[in-house]
């Protein structure tokens, strides 16, 4: 009984103090008052300052409330993306949390460090994957993903972004054209380092009517990234 | 709220202002920088337009319900303000919780703060007029500007690649793919259309069709309608 009415005291006194604070806030808000204030400088800072308060505090909440849901979302990409490149069959692990950050400045793979998603059944390597650059291409960097097995045999290739010119250039996506496919299997063994290059630079791979610099670049890029496996191949797999 | 309201006079001059009249693109000539660079297609100029009818709606809502408490000198600080936090919302909970959209339209939202017809709006009409109007005209205006887009998109799209609406499905859903089209089959292409420059020149085309439209149609004014322009207008409450 005497804690129901120390409660009932409080609840009545925040009501009324919550009122209290209404009739305040709405004389202020009267349009004579705000009409008087608006011209005073102290009130423009004050009116600029809880604008730029409020706006920082819902961005703030906003971002605590989506940061989780975000960082998650951003992995399921990263995973579908690997696995497109990595056959489910190939590993049983977890392929984000097996990773190694190897330093790749001298690869000239787009960036200065590659973090290498590593494929392993029962225990052992099986596959690694990882995202690389090609940095020069014809309208900027073309972002790739590329799985390889072991013995040094690519996977798959993907592209994640490019800028290239729609219509010719983005034949070098999976949706466009199936021209990405024609690395499946290739490794620096089964092709010589000439044929690694376009069929115009005397390599094995087709280039687009009317867009050569765009699959020259890939290709050149594929096979450095090619390169930066074979220069950790010990490393990473064992053997 | 009794919604017919928008069916009455004022609101009607609204609508007609937003999606013919005073249309963003067409009269305005505003948002080029937008408009040239996502209209490759129907479906980025549907997509661009939606994402920014959603931000003109809430930054048009936002600007009216503040427009006593804001002072004159420093007032587009504070539009600015309220806009970039409001695109910046939008893209975080589209991020987290729309996330294929976003793959889709993620490049364009924060290019809807560089488009001048917001800011351009929120001066214009929602500093100066009561929630409802400004968020109908915010409404209008959207619609107006998405018409637009999705025109101009359609004849870049059909003209370079002869489909329209390609990809209509990942950003409206499964449901929509019946709309995805080929409208030329076996076209070669015309690249010039799906680059900046043919923007402008589909731009151009549009624009001189609208004017051709609207002198054919100016004689055939019914005398009586003209006052109707300023009786709309009295009638708000105003500043």
């Amino acid at each position: 009984m005497n804690s129901d009415s120390v409660y009932r005291q409080r609840v009545g006194y925040a009501l009324r103090t919550v009122n209290r604070v209404r009739q305040k806030l709405a004389v202020w808000l009267e349009p004579d008052n705000l009409a008087r204030l608006r011209p005073k400088l102290h009130y423009q800072a004050g009116v600029l300052a809880g604008f730029a308060l409020a706006a920082s505090i819902l961005l703030g909440l906003a971002d605590l409330a989506t940061r989780n849901v975000i960082q998650m979302r951003l992995e399921e990409d990263l995973k579908a993306s690997l696995e497109e490149v990595v056959p489910a069959a190939l590993h049983d692990n977890d392929l984000l949390a097996d990773t190694v950050a190897v330093p790749s400045a001298g690869a000239a793979i787009g960036t200065d460090e590659t973090v290498v998603y590593l494929a392993k059944k029962a225990g052992s390597v099986t596959a690694v994957s990882f995202k690389f650059a090609a940095p020069d291409g014809y309208a900027g960097p073309i972002h790739l993903v590329m799985g390889i097995a072991s013995n040094g045999e690519i996977l798959g290739v993907r592209v994640i972004s490019h800028t290239e010119t729609p219509g010719l250039g983005d034949k070098i996506e999976i949706t466009k054209s199936k021209w990405v496919l024609s690395f499946n299997g290739k490794s620096l063994d089964n092709l010589t380092f000439e044929e690694w290059a376009v069929k115009k630079d005397g390599g094995v791979f087709d280039q687009f009517a009317g867009a050569t610099i765009t699959p020259r670049k890939v290709v050149q890029a594929i096979r450095r990234g090619l390169e930066f496996f074979q220069a950790h191949q010990a490393e990473w797999v064992g053997h | 709220m009794n919604l017919s309201i928008l069916f009455s006079e004022p609101y009607r001059k609204i609508a007609k202002d937003g999606l013919w009249t005073n249309n963003v693109v067409l009269t305005q000539n505003l948002a080029l920088c937008p408009l040239l660079a996502v209209t490759g297609t129907a479906t980025n100029g549907l997509g661009m337009g939606l994402a920014t009818t959603v931000v003109m709606v809430a930054s048009n809502g936002a600007v009216s319900l503040s427009r006593h408490l804001i002072p004159p000198e420093i007032r587009i600080p504070i539009f600015v303000l309220l806009i970039a936090a409001l695109v910046t919302l939008v893209d975080i909970f589209l991020n987290a919780w729309m996330h294929e959209l976003h793959k889709v339209l993620g490049l364009f939202i924060p290019l809807i703060v560089t488009n001048c017809v917001i800011l351009g709006r929120a001066e214009a009409f929602a500093s100066k007029q009561p929630v409802l109007p400004s968020v109908w005209d915010g409404l209008m205006m959207g619609i107006g500007f998405t018409l637009a887009m999705v025109v101009l998109g359609a004849a870049r799209e059909i003209g370079a690649a002869g489909t329209l609406f390609a990809n209509a499905s990942v950003l409206l859903g499964e449901q929509f793919r019946f709309i995805e089209l080929t409208v030329i089959p076996e076209y070669k292409g015309f690249l010039l259309l799906a680059l900046p420059p043919g923007g402008f020149i589909v731009l151009g085309f549009m624009i001189a069709g609208k004017r051709l439209l609207e002198r054919r149609r100016a004689p055939k004014t019914v005398p009586g309608l003209e006052g109707l322009n300023s009786i709309g207008q009295a009638s708000w409450e105003s500043r």
